[in-house]
């Protein structure tokens, strides 16, 4: 039982103009297979419109304990939201 | 349920007091309705807990193909045999997005995979019954898939984030299961007086056997507090057991079918259906592997690997094959 099949990550595109989502994962042999069963295990109900599948070992991912270091500069940086500046009403819409 | 008899490692229930910041964190997380994810710490006994519970559900949908797809040859028409493929081809999709959802805890599909083969893993007692007619398969979708809605639909708030998306995934199929198999039910009761016999029959078999689904009475399942305080367990079995009941005796009376328990009665004063003592000797008879088809279920797995491996190898040589000759050329 050593010869296991690679994990791959599957991605689909719900609907033309969406982005392709992170839907699940799936072993096989290579990436046309890969996307062959991606295709049986995550469209077979009309979900989607394109897949794309990477090997699980091909992903890097941030590390839950990096969460104050990466995202907590962001949160004293308001006014990189619109509604950070008063326009005055007589300006108009902008 | 499908999985019947998990049992939790954790040590009892502690409180936040006595746990270690790490510990103390993640049940705050837990009892803020925040999601656990892969990479996040754990408990070692949530992980060994989650591990044991989602590989017997995704061994349970892998099995339970076995006694449906014995009917798919002889399905009475072109149309339910297209319906009843494309089941069984959902049942298999339900067990590979829950090996995954395990996967992410640190076992390998393989490790899984071996452990069912070898007897070490269970899966639900319900599928170690024969399907003896064409109405099994009615009662089956009606009463097997009904009861397995009534587990997972509490399931998909797990504190488990993939768990939890895997089973939203599944809620989502699951109720075109019951549904096609009712209306086998209904066509069969509609039918000639043989039908609907064989369709009374098909209940009066089915009927204990899926109520012992949702597992031992409370009072004898130990590791339900624990996994309730993880998150993992939202109702206890009891509950679920007393909502199924209160949900399927008017249907089999909508259909004209007779529930196979005397005790069955509506008690106005608890808001409920009474119902009588289950064959718990019988339910562990069969989890310990003494059920009509547990041998022969574990056989027909047992026998698909073996018989499949020249073909898994195969394409695993081909692809390693053509990596290196890319890797040559470039």
């Amino acid at each position: 039982m050593s010869n296991e099949w690679p994990l791959w990550e599957v991605f689909i595109r719900g609907q033309h103009g969406l982005s392709h989502r992170h839907v699940g994962s799936l072993h096989a042999p290579d990436q046309e297979i890969a996307i062959k069963n991606a295709r049986d295990v995550y469209t077979r109900r009309n979900e989607g419109v394109s897949i794309w599948v990477v090997q699980s070992k091909d992903i890097a991912a941030s590390s839950p304990g990096d969460k104050e270091p990466l995202y907590e500069p962001s949160n004293s940086k308001v006014y990189r939201h619109p509604t950070f500046f008063d326009i005055p009403d007589e300006v108009g819409k902008m | 349920m499908y999985a019947q008899e998990v049992k939790s490692t954790g040590q009892g229930v502690k409180s936040l007091d006595e746990m270690e910041p790490d510990e103390r964190a993640f049940q705050e997380k837990i009892n803020a309705d925040v999601k656990i994810e892969p990479k996040d710490w754990m408990p070692e006994g949530y992980r060994k807990t989650l591990i044991r519970q989602i590989s017997q559900h995704a061994h349970s949908e892998i099995v339970g193909q076995l006694p449906e797809g014995n009917w798919i040859t002889r399905a009475p028409t072109l149309e339910r045999k297209a319906i009843l493929l494309a089941k069984v081809q959902d049942e298999a999709g339900h067990g590979l997005y829950l090996y995954c959802a395990a996967e992410t805890l640190g076992v390998s599909r393989d490790q899984m995979t071996e452990q069912l083969l070898s007897g070490k893993a269970k899966y639900s007692s319900i599928f170690n019954y024969p399907t003896l007619t064409w109405a099994d398969i009615g009662a089956i979708g009606w009463l097997v898939d009904g009861a397995a809605i009534m587990n997972q639909v509490p399931l998909q708030r797990c504190s488990y984030g993939p768990y939890s998306r895997a089973m939203i995934r599944v809620c989502k199929e699951e109720s075109f299961h019951q549904r096609q198999g009712y209306d086998i039910m209904m066509k069969l009761c509609e039918g000639a007086p043989e039908q609907k016999d064989m369709a009374q029959d098909a209940l009066n078999r089915w009927w204990q056997p899926s109520l012992m689904m949702f597992g031992p009475p409370d009072g004898d399942s130990v590791h339900s507090a624990q996994s309730m305080a993880w998150g993992i367990k939202q109702n206890t079995n009891d509950e679920l057991r007393q909502k199924f009941v209160d949900e399927t005796v008017p249907q089999a009376e909508y259909l004209g079918l007779t529930v196979p328990d005397p005790d069955v009665k509506w008690n106005e004063a608890r808001g409920h259906y009474d119902f009588g003592e289950l064959d718990w000797d019988e339910f562990y008879e069969v989890l310990k592997g003494n059920g009509p088809c547990n041998k022969e279920r574990l056989g027909a797995r047992q026998k698909a690997w073996t018989d499949g491996a020249w073909f898994r190898e195969g394409l695993m040589a081909h692809a390693k094959k053509r990596d290196a000759r890319k890797m040559a050329a470039e």
